[in-house]
Parts: C-alpha cells; sequence; structure tokens
C-alpha cells in the first residue's frame, strides 16, 4: 500500500492539472462559490422568471403574462415618483456625504487637538439605525416641536422650515437625515485613506510651497482614488436600498411624495400580494444598478487588459 | 433552532400529548391595551379547557404583521391558529390547501344560523366548505365629532356629513382643523369609502365593489363623490399626523372638529374617559345613510399532520364562536358580534347604534372583502395622492379610478 501511495503521488507531481493547482483553497472556496450561483445568480434569474408571470401571493411560474407587470408598473404614477426621488435622494447624497465627508477629514487631517473626540463624535451618528435616525429628524423637523419652532422662539417669527409636511421638498428633508447619518462614516473612510499617503508627499509640497488646500485637490485626492471608490460603492448601495429611512421619517408621504422604489417593491410583494409586479420592480432595480456598474467595470477593469 | 430548544420542545410535544392537552401558537396583531384586554378573553377560555393558548402577539398593525404571518406559513412554519382580515387576503392560502377546513364544526354548531351578517360567513367560504371564524364586525363608515370644538367655534354639532362641510368655515375661524386626517394610505381609502357610501349612496357602492362596474364607476354620481371627496382634502390642511389614533386624539383634544374613521376610534374616546353624546358625538354612516360596511377579524387554521392539534384548532374554532365568549371579548374590543342572538345591554351609546344598524340588516361589503389586495392597494395609492396633491383634477382622478376597476379582480 505504502509502495503505490508513493507511486501515485510521483506520478502527479510530474504533470500538474492547473485545476489541481492549490487544490485545498479551491475546496475552500466551494461553498462560497456555490452560495454565490445559487443564492445571488440563482434567485435572481428566478426573481427575473416570475416577474413575467402573474404571480399573486404565491409564484405562478405557469401564468406568463409577458410583459403585463412592467407595462403596469410604469403606467403608475407612484413607481414614477419612487425613481424620481431615488434619482435626487441618490445624485444629492452622493456628492453631499462625499465632499462634506472629504472637508471633514481634511479638518481632522490637520492634527488637532481632541482629534479622537471629534472623530468620536461625528461618526456617532452611524451607529444609529435607520429607524432611529428616520424617528429623530421627524422630530427635529416637525414645526410644532423642531427647527422651526426654536427659530421662531429666537425671535425670527416668520420663519418657515417645514419639509416633511411640503410634497415639493419632502424628499430633501430625508436627504438630510441621510447625510447626517452617513457622512460620519465616509470621513472615517477618508480619513483612514489619507493617513495612509506617505509624509514625503507633504514635506515635497511644503519645500514646492504649494498652499494645502492645491496639495489636498491635486495631489492627495487622486493618490486617494481606491479609497474613493470604496466610498462611492458603499454609498450607492446605501442609496440604492434606502427603505428603513424612509418609512420611519415620513412612511412615503405627504400622499406619495416621498416614495422609494424599495418601498414599493416590499409593498406590492407583501401588502398588495402582487408577487410579480414586485418582481418586475426589483428586476427594474437590478438593471438600473448594471446600467451604472457595467459601464464602470468595463473602465475600471477592461483598460487594466489594455495598459 | 438550537438543538436544546428542539428537545425541549420534542420533550414537551411528547408530554403534552401523553396528556392529550395540546398546546396551540395563535398569531394576531392585537396589542393595544384594549386589543390585549379582548384578546386575553379568547386565551382565558381556552386554557380553561385542558389545551393551553400560547400567544403569538405581533407588534405593528395588520401591514406589518400579514407578511410576517404569511410568510410562516408559506415557509413551512405554520402557527396553529391567526388572526387574518377575512376576505380575500387568505384566498390562495386557502386554494393552496394550507388551511384547514372547518366546514364539519360549522355544520354540526349551525354557523350558518347563527353569524350575522352572513356575508361573513360567506367570506369565509370557499367552494362550499368553511376555512375560517368570524370574531368580530368592524365597521369603517363613522364620522367622530369633537363637542369641544364645536363650542369653540360657536355652532351646533352637525348631525351628518354636510352640515359638517358648512360648519368648516366657522370652525377654520376659530383656529380648529375641520377634519383631521392620518396620512397613511389606507386612512384615506377609508375616508374615499365612507363618502361614497354618504354621498354617492349604496346603489352606486355596490354596482362598483360588488360588480366592479366600470361605467358606474364613471358615472356622475361617482364624479359627486370625487367631488366631495376633493372639498374634504380642503378641510384637513393642518392635520399633520401620521397614525389614525394621533388625528383622533386631535378631536378628542378639540384641535380638530371632526375624523372619518372606523368604530375602532371609540377605544381611544373610552381610553380619554370621554362619553359618547356629551364629548363627542359618533354618525355611523356619516349621518347620511344610517348604514354601515362589515369588515372584520376571523381566525384561520393552518394545517397540520398531528390530529391532536387537529382536534384543538377545531375545539378553538368552536370556542371563539361560542355565546359567552363572543360577548366576553367585543365588550373589551369595542366591536360588534358576529351574532345575533346574545345579549349586550353592557354596551356604550356608538355600540348600541351599530348593532341597531345591524338588527336592521343596513349592512355593505366592506372593500377587504370585495376586492383582492392589489386592487385595495392600488385605491390606496390614489386616494392617498389625491388627497395631498390638490393639483390633481377630480376628472384625472376618476379616470384613473376607472382604469383600477375596469382592472379589479
Amino acid at each position: 500500500m505504502a509502495v503505490t501511495d508513493t507511486g501515485q503521488t510521483g506520478a502527479g507531481a510530474k504533470k500538474p492539472s492547473p485545476l489541481f493547482k492549490n487544490l485545498t483553497a479551491k475546496i475552500a472556496a466551494i461553498p462560497m462559490i456555490m452560495t454565490a450561483l445559487v443564492v445571488f445568480i440563482g434567485c435572481t434569474l428566478w426573481t427575473i422568471y416570475h416577474s413575467f408571470t402573474k404571480s399573486r401571493l404565491l409564484p405562478a411560474p405557469e401564468k406568463w403574462v409577458g410583459l403585463e407587470n412592467y407595462e403596469r408598473l410604469w403606467s403608475e404614477n407612484r413607481w414614477i415618483v419612487s425613481i424620481e426621488n431615488l434619482a435626487i435622494y441618490g445624485a444629492c447624497s452622493l456628492i453631499l456625504s462625499l465632499t462634506i465627508g472629504f472637508i471633514l477629514a481634511a479638518l481632522l487631517d490637520r492634527k488637532i487637538r481632541f482629534e479622537n473626540t471629534i472623530r468620536t463624535i461625528i461618526l456617532y451618528p452611524f451607529a444609529l439605525s435607520f429607524v432611529v435616525t428616520g424617528l429623530v429628524w421627524q422630530w427635529i423637523l416637525n414645526p410644532q416641536l423642531g427647527l422651526q419652532n426654536v427659530v421662531r422662539s429666537w425671535g425670527w417669527e416668520t420663519f418657515t422650515f417645514d419639509p416633511i409636511n411640503n410634497a415639493d421638498i419632502v424628499i430633501y428633508g430625508i436627504l438630510i437625515a441621510g447625510i447626517w447619518q452617513g457622512s460620519g462614516f465616509v470621513m472615517v473612510l477618508l480619513l483612514a485613506g489619507m493617513r495612509g499617503i506617505d509624509e514625503d508627499v507633504w514635506k515635497a509640497s511644503r519645500v514646492e510651497g504649494i498652499p494645502a488646500w492645491k496639495t489636498y485637490i491635486f495631489i492627495v485626492i487622486p493618490m486617494m482614488r481606491p479609497v474613493f471608490v470604496t466610498a462611492l460603492v458603499i454609498i450607492s448601495a446605501g442609496i440604492i436600498k434606502v427603505y428603513d429611512l424612509v418609512v420611519a421619517q415620513t412612511s412615503g408621504g405627504p400622499g406619495i411624495a416621498s416614495e422609494v422604489p424599495a418601498k414599493y417593491v416590499i409593498e406590492k410583494m407583501f401588502t398588495s400580494q402582487n408577487l410579480g409586479l414586485g418582481f418586475a420592480a426589483s428586476t427594474m432595480m437590478l438593471l438600473s444598478v448594471l446600467v451604472v456598474l457595467i459601464p464602470w467595470a468595463y473602465l475600471e477593469f477592461g483598460g487594466k487588459k489594455n495598459g | 433552532m438550537k438543538l436544546t430548544t428542539k428537545l425541549l420542545a420534542a420533550t414537551a410535544m411528547v408530554a403534552a400529548s401523553s396528556a392529550s392537552a395540546v398546546e396551540l401558537e395563535v398569531t394576531h396583531w392585537w396589542t393595544s391595551g384594549g386589543e390585549a384586554a379582548a384578546v386575553s378573553e379568547f386565551a382565558k377560555a381556552f386554557n380553561a379547557t385542558e389545551h393551553t393558548w400560547v400567544d403569538g402577539a405581533i407588534a405593528g398593525s395588520g401591514g406589518t404583521a400579514r407578511p410576517i404571518i404569511i410568510s410562516r406559513i408559506l415557509g413551512g412554519d405554520p402557527m396553529h391558529a391567526t388572526q387574518l382580515n377575512h376576505g380575500r387576503q387568505a384566498e390562495e392560502l386557502v386554494e393552496a390547501g394550507l388551511m384547514l377546513d372547518l366546514t364539519d364544526v360549522a355544520e354540526a354548531e349551525g354557523w350558518a344560523d347563527v353569524v350575522n351578517p352572513s356575508r361573513l360567513l360567506d367570506s369565509c367560504t370557499l367552494d362550499g366548505k368553511v376555512y375560517c371564524v368570524p370574531v368580530n364586525i368592524h365597521s369603517p363608515q363613522w364620522l367622530w365629532l369633537s363637542h369641544a370644538a364645536y363650542e369653540k367655534a360657536g355652532v351646533d354639532v352637525p348631525a351628518d356629513w354636510f352640515e359638517f362641510v358648512d360648519s368648516a368655515d366657522a370652525l377654520k375661524e376659530a383656529g380648529v382643523v375641520p377634519l383631521a386626517m392620518g396620512q397613511q394610505s389606507w386612512q384615506t381609502n377609508l375616508a374615499f369609502g365612507a363618502i361614497m357610501v354618504a354621498v354617492g349612496g349604496t346603489d352606486l357602492y355596490l354596482d362598483v365593489l360588488t360588480n366592479k362596474n366600470a361605467e358606474a364607476a364613471a358615472s356622475p354620481e361617482m364624479t359627486k363623490v370625487f367631488e366631495a371627496f376633493a372639498a374634504a382634502r380642503l378641510l384637513s390642511e393642518g392635520s399633520n399626523v401620521q397614525d389614525w389614533n394621533q388625528a383622533t386624539n386631535l378631536v378628542i383634544t378639540g384641535q380638530a372638529g371632526g375624523q372619518i374613521h372606523g368604530d375602532w376610534a371609540q377605544g381611544e374616546f373610552q381610553v380619554a374617559e370621554q362619553v359618547a353624546g356629551t364629548d363627542y358625538t359618533c354618525l355611523p354612516g356619516l349621518g347620511v345613510n344610517e348604514i354601515i360596511a362589515t369588515g372584520g377579524d376571523a381566525f384561520y387554521f393552518p394545517k397540520s399532520d398531528d390530529p391532536e392539534i387537529t382536534a384543538a384548532q377545531k375545539e378553538l374554532a368552536s370556542l371563539m364562536i361560542s355565546r359567552e365568549v363572543q360577548v366576553a371579548f367585543n365588550l373589551k374590543k369595542g366591536s360588534l358580534p358576529i351574532r345575533g342572538d346574545v345579549d349586550l345591554s353592557a354596551a356604550n351609546d356608538c355600540m348600541k347604534k351599530g348593532l341597531a344598524i345591524l338588527a336592521a340588516g343596513n349592512v355593505l361589503p366592506d372593500g377587504v372583502n370585495a376586492f383582492s389586495a392589489d386592487t385595495q392597494g392600488q385605491i390606496d395609492d390614489l386616494t392617498v395622492e389625491f388627497w395631498n396633491d390638490t393639483s390633481i383634477t377630480v376628472e384625472d382622478a376618476q379616470a384613473r379610478y376607472v382604469d383600477i376597476i375596469e382592472d379589479a379582480d
């Protein structure tokens, strides 16, 4: 037995198949690969298939209706409003949380006193869930209790700030809460990135007499590209799935003015018991992510091969 | 589930079956003070038998609890009994064969004869078989009026919806919001249904809800309903509240003149120790048509393989509909009992008004029974959008309503 074993090992060592290279690592990765294939890709395909069926409370793969769900989806005012809200919320939240996060990080980067304390205070909102954030800001923006009342009590009697009850600007009320919650985290991410910049870069710029703000914009930011990409991905994922914040702060109101796609999907699937329509909406959400992701991935990874 | 929990559960089951008594887990979303007191009447009665009631209350309203309940049944982890609004919500679960057939109990006890109005039992019935136990009647078409608000404005408390609309200016001048309205979409839909019965009349209501007649939905009578609804939305400016009980609270404190809401609002007045007739007035059918739609709650029993559990489920079903339990439960809940042969002399004024209407047979089907959850959701969306966006015209809203009714199921 021992002899045959040695013989086999010898034979295997002579012709190493690339498939069996790092075999243990590959075996260890199988559960994750299977999860990715079955859970993510499998379930996505299942969802897309069922979005073409008339599934109500239960999935009904045999009731094929073609594009009917998609036609109804795009004829519904509520879905259009949801998409518009997501676009406004997404664009503003992306730009503002990156800008505010970067400015805060740059200020903290100037080696100020009590940096730890300030960093903790600014990061603190991130420790709160979206539900708590939404409730807190519902109260702050409540005209009878919150900000408007405080400013009026200071003597500015005509001051009006009531975004939550104004259908035209309610989405900005949600945006304020979202940024308050998220920009601390972006700051910490970017601060970590700044700390990774070599001290010599700063020394060199000081020798050249370049002002600090120019150094940040023209040298530090380009060097921090990977950190920005990470922050971008994390913020974007948060934007697409924004749901609990809206539910806690406005529950979609006034009227349907602050509805978002994720809320539409959940409510059509479970409250309205129309799985097909919910699946169609979630497929559209996936599609919108892919529209952004594919060109980006092409530029990011395709470019490298050429260069 | 952890292994120990499993073992414990298994041990408990063995122990239970040896004594031929079982534990039934019952889920519901009755968590407010009065509701919890009411449901404990069920538990008390069931615990008096050899079985045990395991309470599975789910906080939040039906909208939160229903998805949890349904996903548990679909996911193969069913409870033994659960509250649902009867009607179309559970239709597919019944069709998929996930619910226990209660026909033998119903026939043995003659439910068909005692349940009044009989429509409640009809909505539990599918293909001639009974699948649920109706336990109470709730009606949405009520107008609740604050006496304090009308005193402040110096006008008499109105006797119907039209007087209410006329009195709105006086209320506004006195700094009172005429109509309190919560922002959630189901509340505007409820108000829409109530105004439809009051302004459009019962024939129109039945034609649209029962026959799903799109022509009736496009008729000039329906235009009047939308016009009344459009006038009503202007009366609620300034009542920026979310939940229905916050809106009711505006009425209780005299900050708002009135609220269109279901009879469950009464519990809030009771908690605030207000007396019907002196502190507040309730007008069924908005005081115009003395008629109410009868929705309500029912219990369903998911199928089980264990014959002992099935037997206990049937026992619980017959207990819930029994005379004593119906009285005890409904007095606490503030709802009307589903059988006409019980004595409710302890009921308050508003409940008695409801009972009288019920006894006269002036009842309509509720939207929950007539429309699928999907259609109901579409009407929710339309009414709440219309209510909050005054730029939507009556014509646009009605056209969209007709579209919904055309595709309604």
